[in-house]
């Protein structure tokens, strides 16, 4: 069995603008079952961070506890990395940010680690507008266990178990526009041109970019009768629109047909092309997506792509009026002023 | 684009980039393998079964190997093919036994091969144990040819090359030594069965410029020089020496000058450095012999004082290319150069010489005095009369003479049995999974990532003294180790099965060379460009699958895959698999 990775690349691969190769952003030989869609999901973060040639030390990984939370470790090996408690990713990444507000944070969590255990942590940081990228990857059940449902497997869904989930679902994307999350998607493992540019797009989003991707989970989830195996998802999948992500320098390049397509600013000037949009669907509209999201369950599909983005977003530092200089870049002398500066202060209150 | 047919011998065999690149098709990374486990005796065997002369080639072939070898795309350097041979060879055990075991129950027919060398044993090889009754004609008093006469002993030891070639002459061919054959009319009055010429290209260029004819005693011509040094009928040369031409014979001619009694030694060469014909690291040992190589310096007079050769004279050219790639030399106006020599070497190539064969026999010639002969039956338009090695198509090298000699014997076992010697066998292919449990192989897939070790060479202050010591002292067993595991495998094949995969990328997120995608079929120009890296090598093929479920195809560019199994270790469905291809080019004994 291997467990090293070559060093080697394919030669026609270029370093990107800041002078990394893809295999820079690359993690060490995953551990997780050969066929694991996490592993898929973690091939696209690394394409995603290779093309917007983001320079390694200016992204954090953060994860929980489960399968999906050992994904850190299997890529961007250069960059800053927690792997914290069950269902606690959101209270470390928090600290973090408030800390230092200059990183990227990738938080990766599971359907058990957000679903369950974490689900206190992860409303309350959507509440707050964290600025950051959550990412579920949601195979419906809990494969480290050996495969018990979990709070996401579908209503009647078969696993390899045999019986079916007699228990209604959450649905993870319907909850975070519940609670006003600024930036909702979902896709799915197996489709890397939909992911890769929605994962670009969260990273690019001033506040809480939560991103649902169905992963199956090969070894106790990939059955015909599952609702989250590689050949359900792809028989039932249904795009909202597809997504270009067009970096803040570039132009756009291609030509898109009127009508059937939008285009959504970001706030750091970077834009979101939609094409190919379904009709009357409006990214920027709350309502639509929350309608559109219970249209398609309710027909049994499961629709996928930037569902919503409040392109307003105002994230937890701009909500609290924090410096704009990194809480961690302050010394002592800027934080503890002296008792005359305290003085001073006691009596502008007197 | 079509699914790819992994059923044609072909398409897995151009996967094993050194194997494909040999004339001989000799199994390289099956070999190598072995001597990474220290079976040198079996890799030696599978060397001798299909190049015939391991020993000899370990050290001195001219590779065409190396620069096809995988590695050479993905790091600097190849992995050092030929120099493994050599391990082999040095390392072998007890061999003999091994081979073809006479004496052979004979057929009745009876073959004449003209020449000794490396094209006529290989035909000696192939047909003595089919019990033909071999007669070879050789005009020295030994066998090897060109293998004896015109490798200087320093490179290959004269032990070395009687070993291997008595291997062949043991299985009870009838040798002729001494014997020039200057009347083909008369071998065919002795009603052979087949003739075969190997005859090689025994005619050195002269280089006919003013002073030529005044200066013969001290101007030689490289190969014949070459033989009288190594049948010791010359002992010395003057001090001074300058050699002319850009070959690997003239390299052997510097070097061997050097070694009896040339102190000055100097290569003139008329064209640029990086045309020079002569392999890179026979120009680079040359130098180490504190051998000087000028180029752009074609010769214009032989200088002749008081009769006797004072040195030549050189003018100045740079080369021009024109849209087309052709060269010219075009004089820079600078003055001319001359430069003093007790002896000059002329080595600026060689031809076919056939004046023995007489022109009413029915063997037509063609352009240059070339046989016409057929590419692949290399028989002439005389149909039992049949030419391989350097008598064919002109000087090639050792290991084109076996490949030719192999095909050759092809062809006159057929045409002695009365078949149609183009309907030739197959070669044999054989592809076995190399699975052993659920992430292991029968190879070793990790990747080293080791630069290409060097071979050391004995001090010069020695080698120099005595023409017949080796100066590579060859790989010992760690090196040879190292460099054997260097090796990608490329023979160890990745396998698709279309109906097992379910799509889940693994095998595109895990390849290192980023070599698999999926994606929607299209022309091939068209999808060489939308891969996970750019196929911009045309060379390599794409390996395609049939329709998936999604309607994609799996592509693969076959390009710079390390064969390090990564994709089959990551699927879940085993619709990967890597499967050893061995590939035995046709051989009329095997």
């Amino acid at each position: 069995m291997s467990y090293i990775k070559p060093a080697f690349h394919h030669p026609s691969l270029k370093p990107n603008k800041v002078g990394y190769l893809k295999k820079d952003y690359r993690g060490v030989i995953s551990t997780l079952c050969a066929g694991c869609g996490h592993d898929s999901i973690s091939g696209a973060i690394v394409q995603a961070c290779y093309e917007i040639s983001l320079e390694p030390h200016k992204l954090a990984k953060l994860s929980g506890i489960g399968c999906s939370s050992k994904t850190p470790t299997y890529f961007l090996s250069n960059s800053h990395g927690f792997n914290s408690v069950h269902g606690r990713m959101p209270s470390i990444t928090t600290g973090a940010n408030m800390a230092n507000k200059d990183l990227i944070y990738l938080g990766v969590s599971g359907d058990g680690d957000t679903a369950s255990i974490g689900m206190g942590q992860f409303v309350h940081a959507i509440r707050r507008n964290l600025n950051m990228v959550y990412i579920v990857m949601n195979n419906g059940c809990y494969g480290l266990t050996k495969g018990q449902d979990s709070a996401t497997a579908d209503f009647g869904s078969i696993s390899k178990e045999g019986n079916a989930n007699p228990y209604q679902a959450i649905d993870l994307a319907g909850l975070a526009l519940e609670l006003n999350a600024t930036f909702v998607g979902r896709s799915f493992s197996g489709d890397k041109n939909q992911l890769v540019p929605m994962i670009k797009a969260a990273m690019s989003h001033p506040g809480f970019a939560f991103l649902d991707v169905i992963s199956p989970c090969v070894t106790f989830n990939n059955t015909k009768t599952s609702t989250k195996s590689y050949s359900h998802v792809r028989d039932h999948i249904e795009a909202t629109s597809t997504l270009d992500y067009v970096p803040f320098e570039e132009e756009i390049t291609v030509d898109y047909p009127e009508g059937e397509s939008a285009e959504v600013e970001l706030f750091d000037g970077s834009k979101i092309h939609l094409s190919k949009l379904a009709p009357d669907f409006n990214p920027t509209d709350r309502f639509t997506a929350v309608n559109r999201l219970h249209e398609a369950k309710s027909k049994g599909q499961i629709l996928t792509g930037l569902l919503y983005i409040n392109p307003e977003s105002k994230d937890l530092h701009n909500l609290m009026g924090t410096s704009d200089k990194p809480l961690n870049q302050f010394k002592q002398k800027d934080l503890c002023p002296g008792s005359t500066k305290l003085e001073e202060i006691n009596r502008a209150f007197r | 684009m079509k699914p790819t047919d992994t059923k044609d011998p072909e398409y897995f065999h151009k996967v094993v980039d050194c194997q494909y690149a040999c004339p001989a098709h000799t199994p390289v990374p099956e070999y190598i393998r072995l001597i990474a486990q220290q079976r040198y005796t079996e890799a030696y065997m599978i060397n001798w079964e299909s190049n015939v002369f391991p020993g000899v080639l370990g050290r001195t072939c001219d590779r065409p190997c190396e620069p096809a070898c995988r590695r050479g795309r993905v790091e600097e350097e190849p992995v050092a093919i030929c120099r493994l041979k050599r391990v082999a060879a040095d390392n072998k055990g007890e061999v003999k036994h091994l081979m073809p075991q006479g004496p052979f129950e004979m057929n009745g027919k009876k073959i004449a091969l003209i020449g000794g060398g490396p094209a006529s044993l290989t035909v000696a090889r192939d047909l003595a144990p089919l019990g033909y009754e071999i007669h070879l004609y050789d005009e020295w008093n030994k066998g090897g040819g060109m293998m004896r006469t015109q490798i200087p002993a320093f490179r290959l030891p004269e032990q070395v090359l009687d070993e291997e070639v008595n291997y062949i002459l043991d299985m009870g061919v009838h040798t002729h030594f001494n014997t020039f054959v200057d009347s083909m009319k008369g071998i065919l009055d002795k009603k052979y069965d087949a003739v075969f010429v190997g005859t090689g290209a025994p005619k050195g260029r002269p280089l006919r410029i003013p002073g030529y004819e005044e200066g013969k005693d001290n101007i030689h011509i490289g190969i014949e020089f070459l033989a009288a040094v190594a049948f010791e009928h010359r002992e010395t040369v003057g001090g001074k020496v300058i050699v002319l031409g850009g070959g690997n014979t003239a390299m052997d001619c510097c070097r061997t000058s050097k070694r009896i009694g040339g102190e000055e030694v100097t290569v003139v060469v008329r064209s640029p450095r990086k045309d020079m014909k002569a392999s890179s690291w026979e120009i680079k040992d040359a130098e180490l012999e504190d051998i000087a190589i000028f180029n752009n310096m074609p010769p214009k007079e032989f200088v002749i004082e008081n009769g006797k050769l004072k040195g030549v004279t050189f003018g100045k050219v740079r080369a021009e290319y024109d849209e087309n790639g052709k060269r010219s030399l075009i004089p820079t106006g600078e003055s001319d150069v001359f430069i003093e020599a007790d002896d000059v070497i002329i080595a600026i190539g060689q031809d076919n010489a056939f004046p023995w064969i007489e022109k009413d026999l029915g063997i037509e010639f063609g352009k240059w005095e070339i046989p016409v002969l057929d590419k692949t039956t290399f028989q002439s338009t005389l149909s039992h009369v049949f030419f391989g090695g350097d008598a064919a198509f002109g000087p090639e090298n050792v290991i084109t003479a076996v490949a030719h000699g192999h095909q050759a014997a092809v062809s006159i076992d057929l045409f002695c049995k009365g078949e149609s010697i183009h309907d030739r066998p197959d070669p044999m292919t054989n592809l076995v999974s190399q699975k052993m449990g659920i992430h292991e192989w029968t190879y070793d897939n990790d990747i080293a990532a080791d630069l290409r070790y060097q071979v050391a060479h004995a001090d010069k202050s020695v080698t120099l003294k005595d023409r017949k010591m080796e100066v590579e002292l060859g790989f010992d067993h760690i090196e040879g180790f190292k460099e054997a595991q260097r090796c990608l495998n490329c023979d160890v094949q990745t396998v698709f099965t279309t109906n097992l995969c379910i799509e889940c990328d693994a095998c595109v997120d895990i390849c290192p060379t980023d070599c698999i995608t999926f994606t929607d079929n299209g022309e091939e120009a068209d999808l060489r460009t939308r891969l996970s890296a750019p196929a911009e090598n045309l060379s390599q093929d794409l390996y395609v699958s049939e329709i998936l479920p999604t309607q994609r195809v799996m592509l693969k560019d076959e390009d710079v895959c390390l064969h390090c199994g990564l994709c089959a270790e990551r699927c879940p469905t085993a619709a990967w698999d890597m499967k050893k291809y061995l590939y035995n080019v046709t051989k009329a004994y095997q």
